[in-house]
């Protein structure tokens, strides 16, 4: 801008910036430092400096800073099995879920006709419904054909239930391919199908990648379906990690819980780092072109 | 595109939908009409030497095998419904009638799980989504100043809060804020009142959960209102100033009304996210004071009152489903009618 701004105002925006990004960020710190301590220092009632300085972990263990946590919840709760399964998990979800929903977002994007606008609209209630009130529909019928606690059962459920999502997102994304891209290779001889694969698949994979990365946040961070629809060996990390809190907190293992917090939140600082281009696309593109 | 093509492209996202979000519902509508099998009575004469005795028993075989056989349990019609865990008809007439003012039939309502949880639900709603729009504009101002290198790294600090999982990030500010926490710890000793805690008060859990609301969704609002200020029109702004607006003025007649379709995003997303609240009542353990829609159904299905209540479940979740509804009317209307003008 042409005029400079006063100092008052500089002031003021930067001092409150600082102080949100302190909100977003310290309390992630706050638990990445603590989950090295033992319980009496991150939760200690005395004085929270303890927590900095790991005066209880010392007299405890001999040492600053522990693993005890880690060790706690990665061999002794076997943290693992939730990891692998949530890596097939989402990994399935993601696969399934984009397939199905180029097939459907290209559809919609180029289907002149009125159903196609209403099957968007359907998509979207189908998008607001609550998941758990799906759950419960879906509970009774999943223990009489014996299909409840499947890993599968719960990726096939979680792929139908992105689909909504997945398809308003793909759609707008391919609404902005041209038309004459595909309409061109069609006049050329090409099929739909033939145009489809051999255009449209070469040209989409900036949105593809978008739509994968909250498909993967969404079969990622789910509790209310995988919190109810799997066996306890079958359980992901956010159940799993919820399970901790039932019985941490009797067992005084409440510190397992930290850490296995800690390791779930590691992979999405990743996905951040390296995607947040995507991310920050993704969040505005149906926003600007809906 | 044919018919034929169509429906060749969308059938298996469609079918997928079909059988995994609208029969599911189907099935909620049904169940809620049903509720299970009451145990079975069965009068045993029971002889001793001082004569026979008729007494009722519970056969707890028959019960099993019954319950068995027809999972879905005995026809309840809308009996569900007007139960005292849902809209509770009866209970509301009786508050009315007995109640002595406004205030205490409020109370007395307000005691019921659903209206309850609907209460807090609905106050969750309109409180957070409001603020997460203003917090995210502000954000998104104060970010749009700073020089271009640290403008990447302050979008992923601010990105943190929204992708961590809900359930990790209330969990995260529980162990925080949480008695024993840091802040909680500290504020007890620096108020000097041991007793200071959040689950100590409705209203204190109330505030600790919409803060986490906003805090976990105003970086969403930031980078929609972000993207939206990259694309204001600079000759506009220019000549607002040329016309000696203040910057303020410039804000408010030029930047708002630019952004003001993005809000009408933000607005609807929130209201549906807003509305299933559910992870951080789990992860603040927070139901002795705040319950919402979302967690009742997931209490019934959890089976944490001795069964799994799959009739109660149904029937919070069709009424959920309703409320959606009725939150969704106007979007829908208002694309339907302009659907209709540009066709």
């Amino acid at each position: 801008m042409a005029r400079k701004s006063p100092t008052w105002l500089t002031v003021l925006s930067l001092g409150f910036l600082i102080l949100w990004l302190a909100l977003a960020s310290v309390p992630f710190l706050w638990t990445l430092w603590g989950s090295f301590k033992v319980e009496a220092d991150f939760f200690s009632r005395q004085d929270w400096r303890n927590a900095l300085f790991g005066i209880r972990t010392l007299a405890e263990t001999g040492a600053t800073s522990t693993g005890a946590g880690y060790e706690g919840a990665w061999v002794k709760e076997e943290f693992w099995r939730a990891t692998i399964n949530t890596g097939i998990m989402t990994l399935s979800v993601v696969a399934i879920s984009l397939t199905l929903g180029t097939l459907g977002g290209y559809a919609l994007s180029r289907s002149g006709f009125r159903y196609a606008f209403w099957i968007l609209i359907v998509a979207l209630v189908f998008r607001a419904m609550p998941h758990i009130t799906l759950v419960s529909g879906y509970l009774l019928p999943f223990f009489q054909l014996n299909l409840w606690g499947h890993l599968t059962t719960t990726i096939i459920v979680m792929v139908a239930i992105n689909q909504p999502f997945t398809l308003w997102m793909l759609h707008s994304f391919f609404l902005n391919i041209p038309k004459d891209l595909d309409e061109s290779a069609m006049v050329d001889g090409c099929t739909r199908f033939q145009a489809f694969r051999y255009v449209i698949i070469p040209v989409m994979w900036p949105g593809v990648i978008t739509t994968g990365l909250f498909s993967f946040l969404l079969a990622y961070n789910d509790f209310a379906l995988t919190g109810l629809l799997l066996t306890e060996e079958n359980r992901t990390m956010v159940p799993k990690i919820a399970s901790f809190l039932g019985n941490a907190q009797e067992q005084g293992n409440v510190m397992y819980a930290v850490a296995a917090v800690v390791s779930a939140t590691a992979p999405l600082f990743v996905l951040v780092m390296f995607f947040q281009r995507q991310i920050v696309s993704g969040l505005t593109a149906g926003a600007v072109k809906g | 595109m044919p018919h034929r093509t169509f429906i060749s492209f969308i059938w298996p996202s469609a079918l997928a939908m079909m059988l995994f979000i609208a029969l599911p519902i189907v099935s909620v509508a049904v169940q809620s009409l049903f509720i299970a099998h009451e145990q079975v009575i069965e009068t045993v004469e029971n002889c001793g030497p001082f004569g026979c005795k008729t007494v009722e028993a519970v056969n707890a075989e028959a019960t099993a095998q019954l319950r068995a056989d027809e999972p879905l349990g005995r026809f309840n019609g809308a009996g569900t419904y007007i139960n005292r865990n849902h809209l509770a008809f009866e209970e509301i007439g009786l508050a009315w009638a007995e109640a002595s003012s406004p205030g205490d039939f409020a109370g007395r309502v307000l005691n019921l799980p659903f209206y309850k949880a609907l209460a807090f639900t609905l106050t969750y709603t309109f409180v957070v989504t409001p603020l997460v729009i203003i917090l995210g504009f502000v954000i998104a101002l104060a970010v749009n100043r700073i020089p271009g290198m640290f403008k990447g790294p302050t979008i992923f600090v601010s990105l943190l809060p929204m992708i961590v999982t809900p359930l990790i990030g209330s969990l995260v500010l529980f162990w925080m804020i949480d008695s024993k926490g840091i802040i909680g710890a500290t504020l007890q000793i620096l108020l000097e009142d041991p007793n200071l805690s959040l689950k100590a008060s409705t209203a204190l859990t109330w505030l600790t959960l919409i803060v986490y609301g906003v805090w976990h969704s105003a970086p969403f609002a930031f980078v929609v209102f972000y993207a939206g200020l990259q694309t204001v029109p600079q000759d506009t702004l220019e000549s607002a100033m040329i016309d000696g607006a203040s910057r303020w003025q410039r804000v408010r007649h030029v930047v708002i009304p630019h952004l003001m379709p993005l809000a009408v995003f933000v607005t609807l997303i929130q209201l549906m996210d807003n509305f299933r609240v559910f992870e951080p009542i789990v992860g603040f353990n927070a139901q002795a004071n705040a319950t919402s829609l979302s967690w009742i159904i997931y209490n019934d299905l959890r089976g944490s009152d001795g069964a799994m209540l799959f009739g109660s479940a149904a029937a919070t979740s069709m009424l959920t489903i309703i409320g959606v509804c009725i939150l969704l009317a106007p979007v829908v209307l208002r694309t339907w009618r302009a659907n209709r003008h540009a066709a």
